[in-house]
């Protein structure tokens, strides 16, 4: 069996041979010239592009309002604070321990209402289990929650329910409900039908089939996500305080109010510590399920 | 043997180790929650208290107030600048720390934990937490809040970037290394293209999420639209804040939607 | 010419993989390498361009000491030796031209590389090896988007490309249909010809040993133990290459050691 067609011309380049100026026995002229096919085929649609995205920069950096000279000032500040800062100070470690221990049961406690919270709501945001009217109150719910920052929350709750750690769990309960209650809703829609078929066919009532046919179907993804929930809690509860939602993230607060750097530091380093300590054990526990 | 004969009829889901198993974890979740019930400091009257202070608020924010809506929105679209730019910004310094931080490419062991360091540090400190420090050094305004961004995506999409470096497929890079290109020209060819739908991914999903965090950067003094709600919330004017908040809620939507669009656009 | 001489690779601290290996290849011959799997072969192909470091012994390539360059001169000898791979090795989000002319990276500026920007020589001698192995009409598609008989012509004009002095292929057929592997054992072997450029083969199909090239190479355990023209590779040699397991073989060469 002959190489097929490959085979072919003997026309072969010489090119080794170095004298590459020879011309090609071809009728066309050499092809020696090349471009990248560019990702936005039409020229003058890339160049509006590339012009818009330009002029954006240099527009917005131009008209944005900054004070030069206040920013000239801040490297001598960044060494001052820096120059404060070092060594960290533990000597109130009383303060920072307290501070610690509240954003600690302020996560435990939001993650607890706000799973379970998320349950009914999530099921109220899955399409395939309920009336078109109450899906739609549903995803409000959690479009609502997920849209506003935590913080943007809590300085709302402060405000209804007073400075303190209550103002904290309120809101970590809302923002467990943004994330719990949209995963969950997912899970539920993509849930095997068949299941809750088969029960009804038996003659199961609603809340039978909910119990019997999906419950279960949900239930892994849920502790998962419970579990992910509380680390990404613990990580807020330090920062809502910063606004006056309690936990450490007030201890926080009020070390760089006082300009006290060197016991902010030392805050900001339990703070570090924890999260990473918390995301280790999260992610050890999930990967065991 | 008939099927009566078996008998068995005390039928139990798990078995008796998983179900200690399970009791043990039921008991510990249950302590936790009754050891921060217990000695969390609140007052409880406030907490019974606390849906009517909601509905009183609420009552008070209907209806939201459009007479600074321009104000508003100009300000709003300052926000939007400052989290694009500073992702814009973000997204360009993380390219070398991926690069440091990656097994792979990085030039050796000190390098590699210098870039982990980094990763580590921007990643754990919220970006609330470096606006507060930025405040402090370059004042109340805008340059602390762009840089407070930055330097909590650096962290962000230096992560995902450099495991996606560490995940390339290590074939093209063996057959460019054998062709005697340079170390860069290895990298350029062989690794950049393999993560660049990644570095897209990672840079619109963290700009989605920046246009969240950017605002509430003002309720610390770094700029944006929570100055706006801020000054709203302490002079007890609601129905302002209401409009402030619903300017936010549609800035979030319209964010979404955009980046929905990019990510299929450009993926 | 390549000569390797006295050439030893050990990985780690076991047994050697390659034992004192003598091969010279002169002129612009297809040499195969035959021998069973774990026999050595492509730890041979590799210490040649130092992808794997070699334990001791020589390699030359027309006169250039191999095993001890180092940094640039390193790179600068690899440009001259073409390597051809199993996988194919391209860069599957890169253009086919853009794969073809990454053969070029050891001499182009960083800056055109960058660019892509590729000095005019190049892209017609691109053109024209395309052409040659039938693929110039996919210059601008993504590699990925290639059949595997095409991707292994991109790999072989992307090792064409360095204008080397060498070409290996490391088993360069194993992932095609048989149709295609004998159509790309063709374009190496017609290739060779119209180059004059000795070629480097790891093979596991005998029968395409026999048809493409001019002389086969057996390796067993480290081992050349076979080393004629294809007509001389009769049943008897091929048993004493591919009988046993290097396995069993480690232990047989433990035992004539002791
Ligand atoms: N990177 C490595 N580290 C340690 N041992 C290796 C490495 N590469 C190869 N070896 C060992 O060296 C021996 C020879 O391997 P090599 O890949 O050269 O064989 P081969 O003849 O190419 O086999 P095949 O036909 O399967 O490709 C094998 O025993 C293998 O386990
Ligand atoms: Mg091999």
């Amino acid at each position: 069996m002959s190489p097929a067609r490959i085979d072919g011309p003997t026309s072969g380049p010489d090119v080794p041979a170095g004298a590459a100026g020879g011309a090609t026995s071809g009728a066309t002229a050499p092809r020696d010239h090349w471009r990248k096919p560019s990702f936005i085929a039409n020229p003058v649609a890339r160049w509006l592009v590339y012009g818009g995205a330009i002029l954006y920069v240099v527009w917005t950096l131009g008209t944005l309002p900054i004070d030069w000279p206040r920013v000239a000032e801040g490297v001598e500040r960044a060494g001052r604070i820096f120059g404060g800062a070092f060594p960290p100070s533990f000597e109130r470690s009383g303060l920072l321990i307290d501070g610690f221990l509240e954003s600690l049961k302020i996560a435990i406690l939001a993650t607890f209402g706000g799973v379970l919270l998320s349950i009914p709501i999530a099921f109220m945001a899955a399409r395939n289990i309920v009336p078109r009217a109450v899906f739609y109150l549903g995803r409000a719910i959690i479009i609502v929650a997920r849209s506003f920052h935590p913080v943007i929350v809590a300085i709302i709750f402060v405000k209804a329910v007073g400075f303190g750690p209550l103002a904290g769990v309120l809101t970590l309960i809302v923002y467990s409900i943004g994330f719990v209650a949209k995963m969950l809703a997912e899970r539920i829609e993509e849930i095997d039908f068949g299941q809750v078929e088969a029960m009804r066919a038996a003659g199961a009532p609603y809340l039978s089939t909910l119990i019997y046919a999906v419950v279960p179907q949900i239930m892994p993804r849920q502790v998962g996500l419970t579990i992910y929930q509380l680390d990404s809690n613990l990580r807020a509860s330090a920062v809502v305080g910063i606004v006056g939602a309690g936990g450490i993230g007030s201890t926080l607060a009020n070390a760089f109010g006082r300009y006290d750097y060197d016991f902010a530091l030392a805050i900001t380093m339990v703070i570090v510590g924890a999260i990473l300590l918390s995301e280790a054990v999260s992610g050890q526990i999930r990967k065991r399920l | 043997m008939t099927l009566s004969d078996a008998r068995r009829d005390d039928w139990t889901r798990f078995s008796l180790k998983q179900r200690l198993q399970r009791y043990a974890v039921l008991a510990f979740t249950l302590l936790a929650i009754a050891w921060a019930v217990s000695s969390i400091e609140v007052i409880w009257a406030w907490v019974w208290d606390a849906p009517e202070q909601m509905g009183d608020l609420f009552g008070r924010m209907i209806p939201p107030d459009p007479t600074n809506l321009a104000a508003i929105l100009r300000v709003l679209w300052e926000t939007v600048n400052i989290a694009t730019i500073a992702t814009a910004f973000a997204v360009i310094l993380s390219l070398p720390v991926a690069w440091l931080a990656a097994q792979n490419t990085t030039p050796n062991r000190a390098t590699l934990w210098v870039g982990r360091f980094i990763l580590v540090s921007s990643r754990s400190i919220n970006t609330i937490i470096w606006a507060l420090l930025f405040v402090a050094i370059f004042g109340p305004g805008i340059v602390a809040g762009i840089v407070a961004i930055m330097f909590r995506s650096i962290g962000f999409v230096g992560k995902l970037l450099g495991e996606a470096i560490e995940e390339i497929d290590k074939r093209p890079v063996e057959a460019l290394e054998a062709t005697g290109a340079s170390r860069f020209k290895v990298i350029a060819y062989a690794i950049v293209p393999q993560v660049m739908p990644t570095f897209w991914a990672v840079s619109i999903l963290r700009w989605d999420i920046n246009l969240r965090e950017s605002t509430v950067l003002g309720l610390v003094g770094a700029g944006g639209i929570g100055i706006i709600l801020q000054g709203a919330i302490d002079t007890f004017n609601w129905r302002e804040a209401a409009t402030v908040l619903l300017a936010i809620l549609g800035l979030v939507i319209l964010g979404e939607i955009v980046s929905a669009w990019l990510r299929r656009r450009i993926l | 010419m390549l000569k390797i001489s006295d050439l030893v690779k050990r990985y780690g601290g076991g047994e050697p993989v390659l034992k004192n290996l003598d091969l010279t290849i002169e002129g612009e011959s297809v040499v195969s390498i035959i021998g069973s799997s774990g026999a050595g072969k492509s730890t041979l192909l590799r210490c040649i361009n130092r992808l794997v470091e070699p334990t001791s012994g020589s390699i030359t390539l027309n006169d250039t000491e191999l095993t001890r360059l180092r940094g640039a001169e390193l790179r600068r000898a690899r440009r001259k030796i073409g390597m051809v791979f199993q996988g194919f090795n391209l860069v599957d989000r890169l253009t086919v031209m853009e794969n073809v002319q990454s053969g070029r990276l050891g001499y182009i500026s960083t800056w055109a590389a960058l660019t892509r920007r590729y000095p005019k020589d190049d892209i017609r001698r691109a053109y024209e090896l395309m052409e040659r192995v039938g693929i110039a009409h996919y210059a601008d598609k993504r590699a990925d988007e290639l059949s595997g008989g095409e991707r292994q012509r991109v790999g072989v004009v992307r090792a064409l490309m360095q204008k080397p002095e060498i070409l290996l292929a490391d088993e360069p057929t194993a992932s095609l249909d048989p149709k295609t592997s004998e159509q790309i054992m063709g374009l190496l072997r017609d290739l060779s010809r119209e180059l004059k450029l000795p070629v480097l083969i790891n093979i596991h199909n005998v029968h395409e040993a026999r048809e493409y090239t001019d002389r086969i190479v057996g390796m067993r355990y480290g081992r050349i133990i076979f080393d004629d023209l294809p007509q001389a590779l009769d049943q008897e040699a091929m048993d004493r290459i591919y009988s046993g397991s290097p396995a069993a073989d480690r232990a047989g060469g433990l035992k004539e050691a002791s």
